[in-house]
């Protein structure tokens, strides 16, 4: 019984890195942006499904299955790098001095396009690979097999809060970024390009989100209907952990993760639902989210 | 005002005309009004600067409450569409209690919350709700008559446009009552209504319960109209569409949300006939431009033409 429950821990931490690596970027993109992107889970499809197109060229045309890894990887990375621009550039900037409404509006429209893109260069059939999966194979844990490549999955997760966290403390780059968070005008008035810091973090954004697509890729079936569960499961991390914080993201997704699977294991009809009722709890007690900061009200 | 209100009459009189030369209309009409009393009471929560991406929730429970019902007792639709308000009153009342404390981003992701809560239950719990696969609404007596498929839709649709048009005149008037001057207020600054002694929070309760009353006879009405009822009726998406609905019709008035609906239902009957995979695509782009070009919605579209030949022919 006590294995089945350590099992079940370390399914939650796994379902939790997956979930962290997709709602980090939402929580960024909110706060450096202050815009809840509803297409960020159309990115985390899109993620997922050019990381499987990649990793079946490369097993199946190249014939060799372990670079399907950096396939997942450039899937980021393309993504990020061409959508990302292109969506802060052509829409999202003439989105920022709108009220609030309209910024949701404008990227609950941005997902309605998203989702027929994807339909339109993937079609509607699933798709699997497996291959990164296999390859792994499984390892001991507490005598327990259990598959090296979700274990991976905690690993990356892990990095990519570390690496964020340096990102924004230790290097100028990060400087500039809070600098323009906290006094736009002020950057600007010194010499930042503000503009290029948006474009920039968008993009990072998107690149997590298609991070955690492709990342997840193997250890699902890609169909229609990804994003669309995805985000609100995002939008429910993000709420928890406190809107615009990566440490709150990370926070929130373990506390979401850790509950689904420990659901799954006492109550199984609740486990989709605990996610939304972690959400409700924690918002009742702190309406910010476990990090988040109370806005001063305007008089 | 007056020609505001003729203007109005005019467009209602030829809905209710051309589904008699197009049948097939009647139908979509008939959506178009179910998705428009969502939209209104998005419209109404979005005037006091609050935005829901959550009333599938009310939506969804309007049309089960019908389902459910219609699967014991065979009630009449006019009673049905009754019963659908009343269970949204009743769930906007218990889930407005709580919401009411919240604004901006966190009322709408709570809102988002709760309906997906709903539609994990309903998707959940096969045995009582049928799963995804949803429930088969029979077709109900209208007004103590029994009616083939074709003359209900009819005459639902008539019935619906009926409802429409006083729910409409009665929310025009509650607008230009004290509370219903309060809630434009409250977008712009709610702590100086505070100062002002008016309860916000019973302020926004009592239109959050209006809203969800609104979207639950929606949902009723298209549980009714359609005879199927499913749990995307509460997805998220569907919550989505409604504010689409009401932000591209506008905001700026009763009649707005409902030009969306039509709009709406217009496009995405066309576009799913001749471009299956685009109609989302086409709907999207039409909200950009909208977003982008028109920004208080299709009504001011009408209202904006008449100000500008009014100052044309002004000496």
């Amino acid at each position: 019984m006590s294995g089945l429950l350590f099992l079940a821990l370390l399914d939650g931490l796994v379902y939790g890195s997956l979930l962290f690596l997709v709602a980090v970027g939402l929580t960024m993109v909110y706060g450096v942006l202050r815009i809840l992107n509803i297409a960020h889970g159309s990115f985390y499809a899109l993620g997922a499904y050019v990381g499987v197109v990649l990793g079946l060229f490369v097993t199946q045309t190249l014939g060799n299955p372990w670079l399907s890894y950096p396939a997942l990887l450039l899937a980021a990375v393309l993504v990020g790098g061409v959508l990302g621009p292109l969506v802060e550039r052509f829409v999202l900037r003439w989105a920022y001095a709108r009220p609030e409404v309209l910024q949701l509006l404008i990227t609950f429209s941005l997902f309605l396009i998203l989702e027929d893109v994807q339909k339109l260069v993937f079609g509607v059939q699933p798709y699997f690979l497996d291959a990164p999966f296999q390859l792994l194979g499984s390892a001991e844990l507490g005598g327990v097999p259990y598959a090296r490549y979700q274990l991976v999955l905690v690993l990356v997760a892990l990095g990519v809060l570390l690496g964020l966290r340096f990102l924004l403390r230790g290097t100028p780059l990060g400087k500039i970024l809070v600098a323009v968070v906290a006094d736009r005008e002020m950057a600007q008035a010194l010499g930042v390009n503000a503009g290029r810091v948006y474009l920039l973090a968008f993009s990072l954004g998107v690149g997590l989100a298609a991070l955690g697509g492709a990342l997840a890729s193997p250890t699902v079936t890609i169909a229609p209907g990804l994003g669309a569960e995805v985000i609100v499961l995002s939008f429910a991390v993000v709420a928890v952990g406190g809107l615009g914080q990566i440490e709150g993201a990370a926070i929130g997704a373990l506390l979401i993760g850790l509950g689904r699977s420990l659901a799954v294991y006492l109550v199984p009809e609740l486990d989709v639902v605990v996610p939304y009722l972690v959400m409700v709890l924690v918002l009742l007690v702190r309406p910010v989210g476990l990090l988040g900061t109370v806005e001063v009200r305007r008089i | 005002m007056r020609q505001g209100s003729l203007l109005l009459l005019l467009i209602a009189t030829v809905l209710a005309l051309l589904p008699l030369f197009f049948p097939w209309l009647g139908f979509v009409f008939t959506l178009a009004l179910a998705k428009g009393l969502a939209a209104l009471g998005i419209a109404l929560l979005l005037r006091g600067g609050l935005v829901s991406f959550g009333h599938g929730l009310y939506f969804g429970a309007g049309a089960y409450a019908v389902a459910f019902t219609l699967r014991s007792v065979p009630l009449d639709t006019v009673w049905l569409l009754l019963l659908a308000v009343l269970t949204g009153l009743a769930l906007g009342l218990l889930a407005g209690l709580f919401l009411s404390r919240y604004r901006g981003i966190f009322f709408a992701m709570l809102n988002l919350a709760f309906s997906m809560v709903f539609y994990a239950l309903l998707a959940k719990f096969y045995h009582v709700t049928g799963g995804t696969d949803g429930i088969r609404v029979p077709t109900p007596t209208l007004l103590g008559l029994t009616l083939d498929r074709t003359l209900f839709g009819e005459a639902l649709f008539y019935l619906a446009l009926l409802l429409t048009l006083l729910l409409g005149w009665g929310l025009t008037r509650f607008l230009r009552t004290p509370v219903g001057e309060a809630l434009a207020a409250l977008r712009t600054n709610e702590v100086r209504l505070e100062y002002l002694g008016i309860p916000v929070r019973r302020v926004i309760l009592l239109v959050y319960v209006i809203s969800a009353g609104l979207a639950s006879l929606g949902g009723g009405l298209a549980g009714v109209a359609v005879g199927h009822v499913v749990p995307e009726l509460a997805f998220w998406v569907t919550s989505g569409e409604f504010v689409y609905i009401a932000i591209l019709g506008g905001i700026g008035g009763v009649p707005g949300p409902f030009l969306g609906a039509l709009a709406y239902e217009l496009i995405r009957t066309f576009a799913f006939k001749y471009l299956a995979f685009t109609w989302q695509l086409l709907l999207g782009a039409t909200m950009l431009l909208v977003i982008f070009f028109l920004p208080g919605g299709l009504w001011t579209l009408l209202g904006e033409r008449r100000l500008r030949g009014r100052r044309a022919t002004a000496p």
